[in-house]
């Protein structure tokens, strides 16, 4: 643990100052505040409407807030789509369903972005996504379409390809939730090898062994709301909020 | 049946004979039952009826050689009448001397089209091909159709006929229509209020009011508006008709494909940092396209068909001819031949175009989502 946090430095990259979002009447996040420190992993779990990944999906404004601000690395996100795409360009995303493009096989999967958004030669964008996809273990699948894969092996593939951009910061929105069980363990350990390496994560899983395992802090969350957040030991063995004790013994006692 | 293996090494066995082989597939698919049965015999005999009088009369009595009506002897169809008026069927009035011209353009089409067909051919290649065919020939084709520079004698579009008459509406509408839709397309679901408002008017009113509408606004109403010299040529103005009526239509079908993309497709391109443009150009219309490649091709073959609708303002297309032909003082009588011959030439087109677009379909299958 302690080897974990000397990665994390005092630069703070991501800021939600007193955030709200609605969906028409529907009050989704209310007063959302949360700093991150470059380097820093965070866990966010909670009982399934709970806003969790409505938060995450802010942070790369795939949804709107409506109230307060989202600063990212000293760009704030407002519906300037300039400041928009420049935060999209340093922060990537893995989706629960992995949302590979299915017309395109994986090496093309993963060189499209760079080639467009960073105007890197295809040559070099190649060289980079073999880089990524031997990191992900999964180098001779590069001229397959995502629909040969495996679900476990497509995720892989997503979070190379975000990888590919050469994120700052790696949002997860439920990685391993579609996934069958037998594969889940094969995207944590591409996870787990990231955090080792010092990406600031924000995660949105069910895998509180992950949690245990990798996070610098752990957050809940619950009608919209930052119920509580802690180191993931207290979290776990010391949980203070009433609702934060229920969806452990919720989760944990099968 | 009865043999035990041990588990964990059971081997494939051979299906059981029943299941496979043609007895199996005549019994499966034309005797399965009484009522499966009852129709096959019933099928069998509606062939009986229709095929052979059907060959007899369009092969076996027919006259297939003869330079007039009178030879027509024979009780079966009197091909002598297409083959006499072929020209006409094919190019229209246009000059015997100039056909060169309209040729030319068939064998260039033909020569350019052809390595697409061909998996050997590198992407790089073919897409460029593509670009010649569908953004340089239009303008090529249409200076050596009309003529008037270039040393080409200027051939006036009332003499452009034929099935001629029918590749140049079908095509122009065709080319025109996809890049036109796929604009309206995106328009209709864009989120800025005035140019989702323009797409919407435009389609529903070219949706609204039939071809037949359109092309008479064309060709009678325009001229009462606009000053006779400003005004453009009258096949040019069934052109622009045919084309943005179609665009409204292909509209649609697009914007079905579009809607029918999920949403984490958006997603993953927008969080990547793709433009809209870009994600749009690069991941949603490829998928988009291919999704509706049966109603994109269903759109060019109804519009192909269409284009006989022309007739109404005075232009020959094939079928016009046909009919023009079958008119004649010298050879009343043989409508049936000339529509026949008629139905013939559209039916390979559009055959042709839905045969095409399966094969595209194959071709772009990278399998499941």
């Amino acid at each position: 643990m302690s080897e974990q946090q000397r990665q994390v430095s005092d630069e703070t990259v991501i800021r939600l100052i007193g955030m709200h979002k609605w969906y028409g009447e529907f009050h989704v996040l209310k007063d959302i505040n949360l700093e991150v420190k470059r380097g820093e992993r965070i866990v966010i779990c909670g009982p399934s409407g709970s806003g969790k990944s409505t938060m995450i999906r802010c942070i790369n404004r795939l949804e709107e807030h409506q109230q307060g601000q989202i600063i990212i690395e000293d760009t704030e996100l407002t519906s300037d789509v300039k400041n928009i795409e420049e935060v999209r360009r340093e922060v990537g995303m893995c989706f629960q369903h992995f949302n590979l493009f299915p017309h395109l096989t994986i090496l093309d999967n993963l060189t499209l972005a760079p080639i467009w958004v960073r105007k890197m030669p295809k040559k070099e964008a190649e060289e980079l996504a073999m880089h990524y996809l031997e990191r992900v273990k999964i180098p001779d699948q590069a001229l397959k379409y995502p629909g040969q894969l495996s679900g476990g092996q497509q995720q892989r593939v997503a979070i190379a390809r975000s990888l590919c951009m050469k994120p700052n910061i790696m949002l997860f929105d439920e990685p391993t939730s579609a996934l069958d069980p037998e594969m889940i363990a094969e995207v944590l350990d591409v996870m787990v090898t990231l955090a080792e390496e010092g990406m600031t994560m924000l995660c949105v899983t069910h895998e509180m062994g992950f949690a245990r395992k990798v996070a610098d802090r752990v957050i809940f969350m619950d009608g919209g709301e930052i119920i509580e957040e802690n180191v993931p030991e207290e979290f776990f063995n010391n949980p203070q909020n009433e609702r934060t004790q229920l969806f452990l013994s919720q989760i944990l006692n099968h | 049946m009865s043999e035990k293996y041990l588990p964990g090494s059971h081997p494939d066995l051979p299906p059981p004979k029943t299941l496979v082989g043609p007895v199996a597939w005549i019994r499966d698919n034309l005797f399965d039952g009484p009522i499966n049965s009852l129709l096959t015999l019933f099928a069998m005999y509606l062939l009986y009826v229709i095929v052979p009088p059907m060959a007899s009369w369009l092969f076996l009595s027919a006259d297939w050689i003869g330079t007039s009506r009178d030879d027509c002897s024979k009780e079966g169809a009197c091909w002598v009448f297409i083959d006499v008026w072929m020209q006409q069927l094919m190019y229209g009035r246009y000059p015997t001397e100039e056909l060169w011209r309209i040729n030319l353009s068939y064998v260039m089409v033909i020569v350019t089209a052809l390595p697409l067909f061909f998996k050997a051919v590198p992407g790089k290649i073919k897409g460029l091909l593509a670009g010649v065919l569908l953004v340089v020939y239009p303008f090529v084709f249409f200076y050596l159709y009309v003529g008037g520079s270039f040393g080409l004698e200027f051939v006036e579009t009332p003499r452009w006929g034929g099935l001629f008459l029918t590749l140049v509406i079908a095509v122009t509408g065709i080319v025109a229509s996809l890049p036109l839709g796929i604009i309206l397309a995106l328009g209709r679901r864009s989120e800025m209020p005035v140019v989702k408002s323009i797409c919407v008017v435009f389609i529903e009113f070219w949706r609204g009011i039939p071809l037949i509408t359109v092309l008479f606004m064309a060709s009678v109403m325009f001229p009462l508006f606009v000053p006779e010299d400003l005004s453009p040529d009258k096949l040019v103005r069934a052109l622009a008709g045919v084309a943005l009526f179609a665009s409204a239509y292909m509209a649609e079908v697009i914007r079905g494909g579009l809607q029918a993309i999920p949403k984490g497709q958006y997603e993953a391109a927008d969080a990547l940092g793709l433009s809209y443009w870009k994600s749009m150009l690069l991941v949603i219309l490829p998928q988009a396209l291919k999704l509706v490649i049966p109603g994109i091709v269903n759109t060019f073959i109804g519009l192909f068909k269409d284009t006989t609708l022309v007739l109404i303002i005075g232009l020959f297309d094939l079928l016009g001819m046909a009919q023009a032909a079958a008119t004649n003082t010298d050879w009343l009588g043989f409508t049936i031949e000339g529509y026949v011959f008629a139905a013939f030439g559209f039916f390979v087109f559009c055959f042709g175009m839905s045969r095409y677009s399966q094969r595209l379909e194959r071709a772009l299958d990278t399998g499941h989502r």
